[in-house]
């Protein structure tokens, strides 16, 4: 494709590969970016093996040890808040799923007055400003005088996974075959059997995959949590409250074994979707 | 007809329960504290609604320098984030040959660190005595009395961090589209690489460079972790006077005056970027 404007032209038509400096120096740099970006992760690691001899974690090195793997759920409250945050992420989960996937459908499949208003407010909830959502939900339940706690934490924390599952699903739902659903209905089935026969088994990865984003985000909220939790307290905010006091060992090792979880389930995802591409 | 109605009412009756749901812990509230900031009172005797609009300003003016360092501390971060992670993003997607999935999982890893711990790894290496301070102290490199904990540096570090991974995928994913042939295209029409990146690479990755900086300036202005674990007294940002008020000081007037001069402030901040860039960006795209 060269051959002919080389000759035609008084210049040599550029490289795309660009000179042999830039060549080399934007990788060098791309790995220094990661480097960067690892050092965090790495820092939680190592001193999660790091002795600690007054159970709180310092700066300087003292020795290797597991030991606080092996004591993982020694501090009663770090485990009663990470239980909490567990149980927070699976219901919220459940709910949001629940109640989205039939959301998504009709956003996806159906033109009906108020889609517009509804595309709008999914969006509106993802991008508002977690400040601005937790103090807004606290202002609700002031108003109404509801005492904070475990359950106003899972409605805070249904009311914005359910945006991220209409999403993640809403996008899957446009790429099937609406075909496939009035197949069923010409065959007699109802519009529910129609529904749970045939449109869930079809869009099960993109439902698995929205309640492992819920989920995540579930586990992973500080910031509307630390305003609609009252007394209770979750894995994040326990951890945000023991910064000032002192940093247990057990934060990092559990810091380090949710993250070793986290990167398990996605690449046995990404598996997963790699072995079912070819039958797609 | 009854089956016509029927089916006509089948979005509504699917969508329902998330609506509600949204309504109800989502629009509600925000309307809520509009009610709320407009109270006069306190947490003993109660509130009254006495249309007290000069919350608005007393908001503002009592904390002019926290919305200005927000904005300020937000819109540095979202810059860098985009200057370090561009070059990042079009080096995976044209040159990142059959490591790009494995180099996009690497730089994606910290979503899968908690957001609390994640800053408190940072708190570790920007400590006066932490992992890298302390050693360039040991060693003589920098005076003793250094430290960029409780500074700006730090807190505009962290959000910055915080940032990369999100802004990484929308100009990952705008670069990756780009027709391989329009760089072909343009090489063969002699143009250097500086002006095959100016004037086709720049242009087509506008959507992903937009939706980055929408997510990300989002994201940070409202953030108060990172000026609460690392940052002092002197970086304090409106998320923090917002929680402190809300949560510590039960002042809910000012607390949900200050919540919803933030939204606004953000949403006419994203409609103007969405008027300059946002069209143009579709313009060039379609037209």
């Amino acid at each position: 494709m060269s051959a002919a404007p080389a000759t035609l032209g008084r210049g040599r038509r550029p490289s795309l590969a660009g000179p042999l400096w830039k060549r080399a120096m934007l990788p060098a740099y791309v790995v220094l970016v990661l480097l960067l970006t690892l050092a965090p992760i790495l820092v939680i690691l190592v001193y999660s093996l790091n002795q600690a001899p007054n159970n709180r974690i310092s700066f300087s090195w003292q020795g290797f040890t597991t030991e606080w793997y092996r004591r993982l759920f020694e501090i009663p409250d770090l485990t009663s808040a990470l239980v909490t945050s567990l149980e927070i992420a699976a219901l919220s989960t459940v709910i949001a799923v629940a109640i989205g996937t039939p959301a998504a459908m009709a956003l996806a499949r159906y033109r009906f007055r108020g889609r517009g208003t509804g595309d709008l407010v999914i969006l509106a909830d993802i991008a508002a400003p977690s400040v601005v959502v937790g103090a807004s939900l606290l202002g609700l339940f002031v108003y109404l005088g509801l005492s904070r706690g475990f359950g106003t934490i899972l409605l805070a924390h249904v009311a914005f996974n359910v945006a991220f599952v209409v999403i993640v699903l809403q996008a899957r739902l446009r790429d099937i075959d609406p075909a496939l659903s009035e197949a069923a209905r010409d065959l007699g089935s109802s519009p529910f059997q129609a529904f749970w026969l045939v449109t869930v088994p079809v869009i099960y990865p993109a439902i698995l995959a929205a309640s492992l984003l819920a989920a995540a985000l579930s586990i992973d909220d500080f910031i509307i949590t630390s305003f609609d939790a009252g007394q209770t307290l979750t894995f994040p905010l326990w951890v945000y409250g023991s910064v000032k006091v002192g940093i247990p060992p057990q934060v990092f090792a559990m810091g380090t074994l949710i993250f070793a979880v986290g990167v398990l389930i996605a690449i046995a995802g990404l598996v997963m979707a790699r072995r079912s591409k070819p039958q797609a | 007809m009854s089956s016509k109605l029927r089916t006509s009412l089948v979005p509504y009756l699917l969508s329902l329960p998330a609506a509600l749901w949204l309504g109800a812990f989502f629009v509600l509230p925000l309307l809520t504290i509009l009610g709320v900031a407009l109270m006069t009172g306190n947490s003993i005797d109660g509130w009254t609604l006495t249309w007290n609009f000069s919350i608005f300003s007393e908001a503002i003016s009592t904390y002019s320098t926290q919305f200005g360092r927000s904005f300020l501390y937000g819109g540095i971060s979202t810059l860098v984030s985009l200057l370090v992670m561009y070059p990042v993003a079009y080096w995976i997607a044209f040159h990142g040959g059959r490591f790009k999935s494995v180099l996009l999982f690497l730089l994606l890893l910290p979503f899968f660190v908690t957001f609390v711990i994640r800053i408190i790894a940072w708190q570790f290496i920007l400590a006066d005595d932490g992992i890298v301070l302390g050693a360039l102290k040991d060693i003589g490199l920098i005076p003793e009395d250094t430290h960029v904990l409780s500074t700006p540096f730090a807190v505009v570090a962290g959000l910055t961090y915080d940032a990369l991974p999100f802004m990484l995928l929308p100009l990952y994913v705008a670069l990756q589209r780009i027709d391989r042939a329009h760089v072909e295209a343009a090489a063969d029409l002699y143009a250097t690489g500086a002006a095959r990146f100016r004037s086709v690479i720049l242009p087509l990755s506008a959507p992903g460079i937009y939706a980055g900086i929408v997510l990300v300036a989002i994201t940070n202005v409202g953030d108060y972790l990172s000026a609460s674990i690392l940052g002092g007294p002197s970086t304090t940002m409106i998320g923090n006077i917002i929680q402190t008020q809300y949560v510590n000081n039960a002042d809910y007037p000012i607390a949900s005056a200050l919540a919803l001069i933030l939204m606004a402030t953000l949403m006419i901040a994203m409609a103007v970027y969405a008027r300059i860039f946002g069209t143009r960006t579709l313009q060039e795209h379609v037209g």
